[in-house]
């Protein structure tokens, strides 16, 4: 055992220097002035921007719940596939990742601008042009798109592990369909719609590309200010360090709550 | 006593091509105790889940309690399985288990109560209502999936290799229970298992399968007793099989010697299998009987002694209460009755 100990020096230095330490930081930095004296005006401040936040968690709300209704059944029917077919199936699904996400982006940049290639095909049949990019739909559908395999992902390798006679039994025992679904496919993959809830939210409620590449100004993120903050012309790392602890505590609560829903032995995150 | 399952002419081909049964016709009448015995990949299983209804036959009919039921699902037919491997839910306890196909039902929670706590009282597993399925002993799941089964009242039970994860102590245990819990409910039982010790003891009528094909129906004393062919009769307890054949009725020829038996209606010397049980070899002095050997091995049983004989063309096995010692000549002899002869097979 002492010796296995000694493997896992290096990874405790690691967490330490580039997880630990940033978090103090930041912590200090929330409630530091910036002569180093302690204040809570920073925190305090991020009030005014209640309603980023609203918009943040909204957006990203709906972009994970689109998810979930579309990666449920897509991860099933890949589960219950051959398994060679399985494995070229997440093998399509992951394929988009293999590119670079800034790219991405930027493709949905060019197919939903006001003259972009959905609008010039709809105008050759006599329709529009529409306004795609620049709207809270055009962030939604970037971040279903970019973050969908995270959905899917999880789900399918949780749904590959049912028995299939599992679901033979339920059948046997008198579920249709619906009933097969809801009473034991549900619950069986509840582990994974919670991690995979996780996996899309988290990083939904903090992008900042996504919403400045496809959401114009009218759809500035909880990501897009933090980032102003320390980058942008309204420099404050103070406020920035204040916004970014209160979105942490934020998804701490909210990952807490989702956890409830797990079963005790089967806790993921 | 009235068919309460029928199978007409069953033939179930599999994707690749490759025909799993091959026109299976099957009568079970209703609370009979029916076990289908056959080695792996005979069909005994397709069989079992045509009458549950995961599978469709590529032709012929199923009929239950008169009725044709091919094309309806499992849930709307009125039998229950019990799974090789239990499969039982692991997101719910011991009670919502054997509940399970209640609630389906909507059945009132006053009933549920009821139905659950004779379930667990049949079953043994009083005060494990709360326990999690994953924390319970190989038998225990058993319990509880013979449970989860009959608490909805099916007319036909239908158990897949049920005892086969078991020890063998707990499947002689098992046994038994189950061949009371089938008498006590007066319920019809299929049961499906490769063991042919299992299938004797517990049925009221066995089938013995092969490649798709039905070898045999009858009680288990008719099985062993007069199995109708080599296969049969190798695959229930150990046989020795060799070849002979009949120059007329009652007189069959095999390692060139002429024996007695009671079988007749072959054509005149109609090549055959001639099959005897070992307990059913009589061991003589080599002096002037009609068969010798030389004693291989002697192997301890328990209730006898398991000899390996050389013969001129065959090795023998013998079981016998008193060991010869090895190398020994030894004299064998049969009575006539216990001479079967059974006409070559074309298929096995």
């Amino acid at each position: 055992m002492k010796q296995l100990k000694v493997l896992s020096v290096p990874y405790l230095v690691w967490m330490v220097i580039f997880i630990l330490v940033p978090i103090i930081m930041v912590a200090f930095f929330a409630f530091t002035n910036e002569d180093g004296s302690f204040t809570i005006k920073h925190i305090s401040d991020v009030g005014q921007y209640a309603n980023i936040f609203v918009h943040s968690i909204w957006l990203a709300l709906i972009a994970t719940v689109i998810c979930l209704v579309l990666a449920y059944p897509i991860a099933f029917i890949i589960s219950r596939m051959e398994k060679h077919r399985q494995g070229t199936m997440m093998m399509i699904v992951m394929l988009p990742m293999w590119m670079n996400f800034l790219l991405r982006t930027y493709a949905w940049m060019t197919l939903l601008g006001n003259n972009g290639i959905i609008n010039h095909l709809l105008g050759m049949v006599g329709l529009g042009p529409y306004k795609l990019i620049n709207t809270s739909g055009a962030v939604v559908l970037g971040m279903v798109y970019n973050y969908l395999p995270f959905m899917i992902l999880p789900l399918y390798s949780v749904m590959a592990k049912i028995d299939k006679s599992v679901i033979e039994a339920s059948r046997d025992l008198g579920c249709n369909s619906v009933n097969v679904l809801f009473r034991v496919i549900v619950p069986l993959s509840l582990p994974g719609i919670t991690s995979g809830i996780t996996m899309v939210f988290v990083p939904a409620i903090s992008t900042f590309i996504i919403s400045r590449m496809l959401g114009g100004g009218s759809n500035l993120l909880i990501g897009d200010l933090i980032e102003m903050q320390f980058l942008g012309n309204s420099y404050n790392p103070h406020l920035g360090a204040a916004i970014s602890l209160v979105l942490m505590v934020i998804i701490l609560v909210i990952m807490t709550v989702m956890n409830q829903f797990s079963p005790d032995d089967q806790v993921l995150i | 006593m009235e068919n309460i399952v029928s199978l007409k002419n069953l033939v179930v081909d599999f994707e690749d091509g490759e025909r799993i049964l091959k026109n299976i016709s099957l009568d079970i009448k209703d609370k009979e105790f029916v076990t289908f015995l056959g080695p792996s990949g005979c069909g005994k299983t397709t069989t079992l889940r045509i009458i549950a209804g995961f599978l469709e036959p590529t032709s012929g009919d199923v009929f239950f309690d008169g009725k044709r039921i091919n094309g309806l699902p499992p849930h709307k037919r009125n039998v229950n399985t019990v799974f090789q491997r239990y499969a039982l839910f692991p997101h719910l306890n011991v009670y919502e288990n054997i509940a399970f196909g209640l609630r389906v039902k909507n059945v009132s929670e006053k009933e549920i109560v009821k139905r659950v706590g004779e379930m667990l009282e049949l079953v043994n597993l009083k005060g494990f209502e709360k326990r999690s399925v994953n924390r319970l002993s190989g038998g225990q799941q058993q319990r509880v999936a013979i449970a989860r089964a009959l608490v909805n009242h099916p007319k036909v039970l239908l158990l897949d290799e049920p005892l086969g994860a078991l020890d063998l102590k707990l499947r002689k245990e098992m046994q038994t229970e189950l061949r009371k819990i089938q008498q006590a409910l007066e319920l019809t039982f299929v049961y499906v298992t490769h063991d042919q010790e299992e299938a004797l003891t517990m049925s009221d009528t066995v089938v013995v399968m092969n490649n798709g094909i039905i070898q045999q129906i009858g009680s288990p004393t008719d099985i062993y007793n007069e199995p109708v062919n080599a296969f049969v009769a190798d695959f229930i307890g150990e046989s020795n099989i060799v070849n002979g054949c009949m120059p007329e009725d009652c007189v069959v020829e095999f390692t060139g010697r002429r024996f007695k038996c009671v079988d007749k209606g072959f054509d005149p010397n109609e090549t055959v299998d001639v099959v005897i049980r070992p307990e059913d070899v009589k061991v003589v002095s080599a002096e002037g009987a009609k068969l010798t050997g030389i004693v291989e091995s002697v192997v301890f049983k328990g209730v006898h002694y398991e000899m390996t004989v050389d013969g001129v063309d065959h090795k023998w096995i013998i079981h016998s209460t008193k060991a010869e010692p090895v190398g020994a000549m030894i004299g064998m002899d049969f009575d006539p009755f216990d001479i079967h002869i059974m006409k070559i097979s074309e298929e096995q």
